[in-house]
C-alpha cells in the first residue's frame, strides 16, 4: 500500500500575519549575524516594524470577515483569533517600546532579545487559531521556550536567574501534567482535534472519572500559565527578577495567550461537560482573588505589588468561566467579557509597567518608597500611573470599570446562586484591591520624595510613546467602551455562538 | 434658545467644567492667577446654563424629564447616554452649580497647604461634572460612571490638601464608598437581568438600564430577588449618605478635608446617596423599598440622636458639624422612609437645607481655622467680641442648622417629623410615630449642641492666647462675596418655602402615585 501525501491546500492571506512574524524573525537573524555590535540598534526598529506590518493582513482579514478553516480544522482563523492575534501583536509592539532603551543600556544581547520575543509572540498567534490539542501544545512550548530564556535574561544577576529557572520548572511541569491530561483525553476520544473530541466526550456517561481526570489536568496546566491560586507561586519571584519589560510581556501576554488557551479548550473541547470544569474554575478563580488581593496588600515593592495585582486580575477573568454553562447567553457573555477584560488588562498593565520602567530609570528601584513625592518631579508620570491604577481598580471613567462590568454581567446573566456569590466576592476584591492601589497613589501625590530628590526624570521618546498608545487606549475606551465591543461583538466560538 | 438648550443643555453643563479642566491642564502650574480665572469663568459658565436651565424648564410640567438627551453609547449592553431632569433633580442641579463657583471664589486666596491652584481647582471642576452628571443621568450604568467619577478628585482633594490625618481619612473615604458602590453595581447587574426585556429603537427586545423604564421592566422580579437588590443599592447609597452605621468615614474625612473639599462633601456629595434613593431605589423596586422602609426608618432616627449625642461630645467644631450631618441627613432618610408625597417633598427640601446651611456652617469653620489655627472648642471664645460679623454669621448658620422657623432649615425637618405620622404604603403607623416622637427629640438635642457650641464659641472674652493676635480678623471681601448668596438663599427658601415645594412637588408626587402602593 502506498501513501499519497497531498500537501494541504494553504490560504497564505490567512497565514500572512504569522509569516510575517516569522520572516521579520529570519530579517533579525541576518542583521545579527551579518552586523557589528554598534549597529545592534536596528534590531527594535526592525522589530517593532514587523509586529506593525503584520496587523495590516489582520485588518484585511478582519475586514474580509470570512471564517476560514485549514489544516482539517485544526486551525482556524475568525474574529476570535483576529482580535486576539492584534491583541498580541500590539502588546508585543508595546513591550518592544519599553525594551528599546533597558536593553540597549543594560548592554544585553539585543539581537537575540527580539527575536525571542517575536518568537513568543508567534507562538501566541497561533494559540489564537490553534483547535487541536497538539497544535495548542507547540503553540504553548513555542511562547513559553523563548520567554523562560527572557526571564533569565540579566544573567549576571541572581535574581534574574532565579527568575527564569523558577518560571522554567514550575512551566515544564505545568506542561507535563497538562500533556498527560490531554493524552488521557486523546486516549478516550481517539482525536485531537477539538471539535471531535466535544461531542465525543458530550456522549460520553458523565461518570467516565478518567475525562474529568484529562479535564482537571489540561484545566490545571493553564492554571499556571495564567498563574492562578495555588498554581501562581512562581510569579512574584519571576516577576520580580525577571528584566521589567519581559516582566510586563509576561504579565500580560503570556497571560492572554493562556486565557485564550482555556476558552479555546473549554469552549470548544470540553463544552459538553461544563459540569466537570465549572466547579473546579469557580473555586480557582475565588482563591485567586482573594489569595491575589490578600498578599498583594502587605507588597513594598511596586512590581511584586503588580505581580499579585496580576493574579487577582487572572481571578477576575476566570470568574465568568464558572457559570457559562448556564445558559447560551451566560455562556456568550462569558466569553465576550473574558476577551474584553484581556484586550483592556493589555493596556492598563502595560502602562503601568511603562511608568514603573520610567521611574527606575531615575530611582533605580521599583520599591514602593522610591515613588514618594514623584507628584511633585513628575507630575505627568503620575497622573498617568493613576489612570492605570485606577482603571486596574475599576473606577470609571478609565477602562478598567467597563471590564469589571463585562465580569459582573456575565455573572449575573447566569441568574444562578453561585453567580451571584461570586459577583459579591468580585466585588467584595475590587474594594481590598483599592487598598494598596490606593496606597500607591498615595505614596506618589501626599509622600515627599525620598532624599529630597526632586530632579526631573528624563522620559525616553520610546516609553513616551507606549505611554502615549496606553492612556489614550485606557482613557478612551473607558469613555466610550463601545469601541471594544465593536471589535469583540462578532467573536464566536464553535460551541458558544451569539 | 429652547432648541438649543434641549439637545445640548444638560450636555454642556456635564463636560463645560471638564473642557475647563482639560484647558488648565496644559497651562503652565506657574500661571496661578490665569488659572484661578479660567476655573471661576468656568464655574460661572456652567452656572450661567444653569441659569438657562432654570429659565426654561416647564414647572408646570415638573414630573415629565426635559431637556432629555437619549443617544447610543454603549450598544453591545444597551446602555445609554441618556439625560433629562424634572422637579426632583433641578434643585440638586442648581445646588451643585451655585456652590462649585462659591467655592472657587472663597478659595481665591486661601488656597490651604500645599497650595498648587492649578491642581486643586482642576479637581473642583472635575468633581462638577461628576456631580451634574450624576444628577443628570437617567441610565444606571451613566449614573454609576458619573457616581464613581466624584470618588477620584474627593480622595485627592482629601488627601493632599487635607489634615494632619488626611491620608487615613483619604482612604477611609474611598474604601467605604467603594465598598457600597461595588455591591451598588451588582445589584444593578441584578436589576438588568432581571427585569423585562424592552424594546429598542433597531426593532427586537433587549434588557435596559433607563431609569424611565425600569420600574415597569421590573415589575416581574420576584419578591425575595427584589429585597436583595435593594439591599445592595441599600448599601451604595447608605454609605454615600451615610446612614449610621456606616457613617464613620465623615467624620474623619470632614474634619481632614480643606474648607472647600467639606463643604462640597456637606453640600452636594452627601446628597448623591439620598438622591439614588429617590431616583432610582423607590421608584424601582417599590414593594422592597416598602419591606426595607422600616428598617431604614429605624436607623435614620438612630443616626438622629446618636449624631446628635456624638455632637454634644464633640471638642472640636468641624468634627462637630460633621456628625450634625449624620443627625440631619438622618431627618432626609425618615423623610423618604416614609414612602410618602410629604415626606419625599421634605427630604429633598432638607438635601437643599442642609447643603446650604452646613456648607455655610463648613465655611465659617474653614475660616476660624485659618486665623485661629486650631477649632479646638476649648481654646475659642469670644468671637462675637474679636470679629462680631463673623460672629453673627456663625450665630445665624446656627439658628438656621437647628430648625428656626423662617429659615431653611425648619422646612426640611418639620415636615419630615410630621410625614413620619402617616406613613404611605401598608407601613406600620405605630412604628412610625414612635419614630416621629424620636426625631422629634433628636431637634431638641441639635437646638442643645448647636447653642451650646455657639455659646462657647462666641459669647464671653477672647482667651488670652488669641486676644492680641494679629492673625484674627473679621470677615474679607472674598468671603462676603462667597457667603451671601448661601445666606440670602437661607432666609429666602425660610420664608418662601414654596419656590421649592412648588419644583418638586409635581414630580414627586408623580413618582410615588407610579409607585402604586396602598396608602
Amino acid at each position: 500500500m502506498t501513501f499519497a501525501w497531498d500537501a494541504p491546500s494553504v490560504d497564505f492571506h490567512a497565514l500572512a500575519p504569522e509569516i510575517i512574524v516569522a520572516a521579520t524573525l529570519v530579517i533579525l537573524l541576518l542583521v545579527d549575524a551579518f552586523t557589528g555590535e554598534d549597529q545592534r540598534w536596528a534590531s527594535s526598529s526592525i522589530a517593532g516594524i514587523g509586529l506593525l506590518v503584520a496587523l495590516i493582513p489582520i485588518a484585511s482579514l478582519a475586514y474580509d470577515g470570512t471564517t476560514r478553516i485549514m489544516f482539517g480544522g485544526g486551525y482556524v482563523v475568525d474574529n476570535y483569533a483576529l482580535v486576539l492575534k492584534a491583541l498580541f501583536l500590539l502588546s508585543g509592539y508595546v513591550v518592544v517600546l519599553l525594551s528599546t532603551n533597558y536593553i540597549a543600556e543594560g548592554d544585553y544581547w539585543e539581537g537575540e532579545y527580539y527575536q525571542m520575543i517575536l518568537a513568543s509572540v508567534l507562538g501566541m498567534m497561533v494559540m489564537a487559531s490553534a483547535r487541536d490539542l497538539v497544535s495548542i501544545f507547540v503553540a504553548l512550548e513555542l511562547l513559553s521556550i523563548p520567554a523562560y530564556m527572557m526571564a533569565a535574561w540579566r544573567k549576571r544577576d541572581l535574581k534574574s536567574d532565579e527568575a527564569g529557572l523558577k518560571y522554567y520548572l514550575m512551566g515544564v511541569f505545568a506542561s507535563a501534567v497538562m500533556l498527560y491530561g490531554m493524552s488521557v483525553i486523546y486516549g478516550y476520544t481517539g482525536s485531537t482535534l477539538l471539535a471531535d473530541i466535544a461531542p465525543k466526550i458530550g456522549a460520553l456517561a458523565t461518570s467516565t472519572p478518567l475525562v474529568t481526570l484529562g479535564i482537571v489536568f489540561v484545566v490545571i496546566g493553564f492554571a499556571f500559565k495564567v498563574s492562578a491560586v495555588p498554581f501562581h507561586t512562581w510569579a512574584p519571584d519571576t516577576y520580580e527578577g525577571a528584566p521589567t519589560p519581559v516582566t510586563a510581556f509576561l504579565a500580560v501576554a503570556s497571560k492572554a495567550a493562556g486565557f485564550v488557551a482555556l476558552l479555546t479548550l473549554l469552549f470548544v473541547g470540553f463544552w459538553p461537560r461544563h459540569d466537570v470544569w465549572e466547579p473546579l474554575i469557580w473555586v480557582l478563580s475565588a482563591a485567586t482573588m482573594f489569595v491575589g488581593n490578600f498578599i498583594a496588600l502587605r507588597q513594598t515593592n511596586v512590581i511584586r505589588m503588580l505581580a499579585y495585582s496580576g493574579i487577582a486580575q487572572a481571578g477576575y477573568m476566570l470568574a465568568p468561566l464558572a457559570v457559562a454553562g448556564a445558559s447560551p447567553e451566560a455562556a456568550s457573555q462569558a466569553l465576550h467579557s473574558i476577551v474584553i477584560y484581556l484586550v483592556i488588562y493589555a493596556a492598563m498593565n502595560l502602562g503601568a509597567f511603562a511608568v514603573v520602567l520610567a521611574v527606575a530609570r531615575k530611582t533605580r528601584s521599583a520599591e514602593s518608597d522610591s515613588f514618594g513625592g514623584l507628584f511633585s518631579y513628575a507630575p505627568g508620570l503620575t497622573v498617568c500611573m493613576s489612570i492605570f491604577l485606577f482603571s486596574l481598580a475599576g473606577i470609571p471613567p478609565a477602562a478598567g470599570w467597563f471590564a469589571k462590568l463585562g465580569i459582573f454581567q456575565a455573572l449575573a446573566s447566569a441568574g444562578t446562586t453561585s453567580g451571584y456569590v461570586l459577583a459579591v466576592i468580585v466585588a467584595l476584591n475590587s474594594v481590598i484591591a483599592f487598598a494598596y492601589y490606593g496606597r500607591l497613589m498615595r505614596i506618589m501625590w501626599m509622600e515627599d520624595a525620598p532624599d529630597g530628590d526632586v530632579s526631573p526624570i528624563r522620559v525616553p521618546w520610546s516609553i513616551t510613546a507606549a505611554l502615549v498608545l496606553t492612556v489614550g487606549v485606557t482613557l478612551v475606551w473607558g469613555v466610550l467602551p463601545g469601541l471594544v465591543t465593536h471589535f469583540t461583538d462578532p467573536i464566536t466560538l464553535l460551541a458558544v455562538g451569539r | 434658545m429652547k432648541d438649543f438648550l434641549n439637545s445640548w443643555g444638560l450636555s454642556l453643563a456635564i463636560f463645560v467644567p471638564l473642557v475647563g479642566a482639560v484647558v488648565m491642564l496644559v497651562i503652565p502650574k506657574a500661571k496661578e492667577q490665569l488659572h484661578k480665572v479660567i476655573a471661576l469663568a468656568t464655574s460661572l459658565v456652567v452656572a450661567l446654563v444653569g441659569v438657562l436651565l432654570l429659565a426654561n424648564f416647564a414647572y408646570d410640567d415638573g414630573k415629565t424629564l426635559q431637556f432629555v438627551v437619549n443617544k447610543s453609547w454603549i450598544p453591545f449592553i444597551n446602555a445609554r447616554y441618556e439625560l433629562g431632569i424634572d422637579g426632583i433633580s433641578l434643585p440638586m442641579i442648581a445646588l451643585t452649580m451655585l456652590v462649585v463657583p462659591l467655592c472657587i471664589i472663597y478659595s481665591w486666596n486661601h488656597f490651604p497647604e500645599p497650595k498648587n491652584p492649578k491642581a486643586f481647582l482642576i479637581l473642583i471642576l472635575i468633581l462638577e461634572t461628576g456631580m451634574i452628571g450624576t444628577f443628570c443621568a437617567q441610565d444606571l450604568i451613566l449614573f454609576f460612571v458619573f457616581f464613581e467619577v466624584v470618588l477620584l478628585p474627593m480622595y485627592f482633594m482629601i488627601g493632599v490638601w487635607g489634615g494632619e490625618k488626611r491620608r487615613y481619612a483619604a482612604m477611609k473615604f474611598f474604601l467605604y464608598t467603594l465598598f457600597g458602590s461595588a455591591l451598588m453595581i451588582v445589584s444593578f447587574m441584578a436589576l438588568y437581568f432581571l427585569s423585562d426585556k424592552v424594546p429598542v429603537a433597531g426593532g427586537g427586545f433587549a434588557h435596559t438600564w433607563s431609569m424611565q423604564e425600569l420600574p415597569v421592566a421590573a415589575a416581574g422580579i420576584s419578591t425575595t430577588a427584589a429585597l436583595w437588590i435593594f439591599g445592595g443599592m441599600f448599601m451604595g447609597f447608605g454609605i454615600k449618605v451615610p446612614m449610621f452605621p456606616f457613617h464613620t468615614w465623615l467624620p474623619d474625612a470632614h474634619t481632614q478635608a480643606p474648607t472647600v473639599g467639606s463643604v462640597i462633601l456637606a453640600a452636594v456629595l452627601l446628597k448623591l446617596g439620598t438622591y439614588g434613593f429617590v431616583r432610582i431605589a423607590l421608584p424601582i423596586l417599590p414593594h422592597a423599598a416598602e419591606k426595607w422602609a422600616p428598617f431604614i426608618g429605624l436607623l435614620a432616627v438612630i443616626g438622629i440622636v446618636y449624631g446628635a449625642l456624638c455632637c454634644l461630645a464633640q471638642t472640636d467644631m468641624k468634627r462637630l458639624i460633621a456628625f450634625s450631618s449624620v443627625a440631619h441627613m438622618g431627618f432626609v432618610m425618615l423623610g423618604i422612609a416614609t414612602l410618602t408625597d410629604f415626606g419625599i417633598n421634605a427630604a429633598i427640601f432638607g438635601m437643599v437645607a442642609h447643603g446650604l446651611i452646613t456648607g455655610m456652617l463648613f465655611f465659617v469653620a474653614g475660616s476660624a481655622k485659618e486665623r485661629f489655627h486650631t477649632l479646638d472648642i476649648a481654646r475659642l471664645g469670644g468671637m462675637l467680641k474679636q470679629m462680631p460679623r463673623m460672629g453673627w454669621i456663625l450665630g445665624f448658620s446656627a439658628m438656621a442648622s437647628l430648625g428656626l422657623p423662617g429659615l431653611a432649615g425648619f422646612w426640611g425637618e418639620f415636615p419630615a417629623i410630621l410625614s413620619a405620622y402617616n406613613p404611605g404604603g401598608n407601613l406600620n403607623a405605630g412604628l412610625f410615630r414612635v419614630y416621629m416622637v424620636v426625631a422629634a427629640l433628636g431637634t431638641v438635642l441639635a437646638a442643645a449642641y448647636l447653642l451650646w457650641l455657639y455659646q462657647r464659641v462666641a459669647f464671653g472674652t477672647p482667651k488670652e492666647e488669641f486676644a492680641h493676635d494679629p492673625h484674627v480678623h473679621d470677615v474679607t471681601f472674598t468671603e462676603y462675596v462667597a457667603w451671601v448668596p448661601m445666606l440670602v438663599l437661607i432666609v429666602v427658601l425660610g420664608f418662601f418655602p414654596n419656590i421649592l415645594f412648588h419644583v418638586t412637588n409635581p414630580a414627586v408626587t408623580h413618582m410615588v402615585s407610579a409607585m402604586g402602593l396602598g396608602s
